[in-house]
């Protein structure tokens, strides 16, 4: 269930913000530069017939550079096909352009993205916390995050 | 209850101590906060329905923590939901007692992360810790007997409540 066709109109489109575009078990992922993410999104929606926004997550890629990846996951209702779309996100400037205008249904995966990752986004109507208690302070899903959390000795194993 | 018959008032008579009068009629009405948090309120739920059935114990949940006497921790508490649970404690009346139920509420259970509180009694005095995961009915029914045998044996009770002195528990 490839959607080439739409990979081939982004790419004449968008041709040098698409980095690169990779197919595994018949999904295919579209790496694009992330100033333009809004228009691509927005031409993916009207052009593509991407009308619906499944998920939003990011990705921590703790040691790499870029540290961070946004991944949009895309569905066409229509021909039922499904398209991935990355952007890689540096940590020292961790934030990307909000897409909730383009699909409205991003609100809350751009918050929880925000709460858990601590990647922010631009424009975003309503940047809060939606997990997390609202005073609460740091990022827990970030890989260098405590898993029992910072005021506490990290688990060192049973002792006996 | 330690009633006595009475030989010299006669039948129809009995004597007992006031303290004792007061602690059998708190320990034979516990009345619970309806309050469940995981999987342990599944198991509480089942305790108060027909098969395993709290209210023949004088155990009948209450939908207010102005009307309960103990709350039951009933599953997993998670640091966001702690202010919550502080309030409804807080709310309600004294006297007041806590049952930890099952190993999360106990320790927090499989649950060594960050988001979740590593026992309630880091924030609230507990009576009771029940084991298991989840407790079965009886063993929620042998913590709640275990919690009316500690009722029962508090000393001044009937004059903590007439405001003298306060009301000394076992150690």
């Amino acid at each position: 269930m490839c959607d080439q066709a739409s990979v081939e109109k982004l790419k004449s489109r968008f041709s040098s913000d698409v980095q690169d575009v990779a197919e595994f078990r018949g999904e295919l992922t579209v790496t694009v530069e992330k100033s333009r993410i809004v228009e691509i999104c927005t031409f993916l929606r009207d052009e593509c017939g991407y009308n619906f926004l499944c998920d939003l997550c990011g990705v921590d890629y703790l040691g790499q550079e870029p540290r961070f990846m946004v991944v949009y996951n895309l569905y066409n209702i229509t021909t039922k096909k499904r398209l991935r779309v990355k952007v890689a996100v540096d940590e020292k400037n961790a934030n990307v352009d909000t897409v909730s205008g383009v699909w409205s249904t991003a609100n809350w995966p751009e918050r929880e993205c925000w709460d858990l990752m601590g990647i922010s986004f631009n424009n975003h109507p309503d940047l809060r916390r939606i997990l997390m208690a609202a005073d609460w302070e740091g990022h827990p899903l970030r890989k260098d995050y405590p898993v029992q959390g910072p005021d506490r000795e990290p688990y060192q194993g049973r002792l006996s | 209850m330690g009633v006595e018959q009475n030989q010299t008032l006669g039948n129809g008579f009995f004597t007992t101590s006031l303290d004792k009068l007061v602690n059998w009629s708190r320990a034979k009405s516990l009345w619970p906060m309806t309050f469940g948090l995981a999987c342990c309120a599944i198991e509480m739920m089942a305790t108060g329905a027909a098969r395993f059935d709290l209210d023949r114990m004088g155990v009948l949940f209450r939908a207010s923590p102005r009307q309960a006497d103990v709350i039951i921790i009933a599953g997993t508490v998670t640091k966001k939901m702690l202010p919550v649970i502080k309030t409804v404690y807080e709310q309600m009346p004294e006297p007041k007692y806590v049952i930890a139920m099952g190993a999360c509420a106990s320790s927090g259970g499989v649950f060594d992360t960050y988001s979740v509180l590593q026992g309630i009694d880091e924030e609230l005095p507990v009576d009771v810790y029940i084991p298991g995961c989840p407790p079965r009915p009886e063993g929620l029914l042998y913590g709640l007997m275990k919690l009316q045998e500690k009722i029962m044996a508090e000393r001044n009770t009937f004059g903590a409540a007439i405001g003298i002195g306060d009301v000394v528990k076992e150690a």
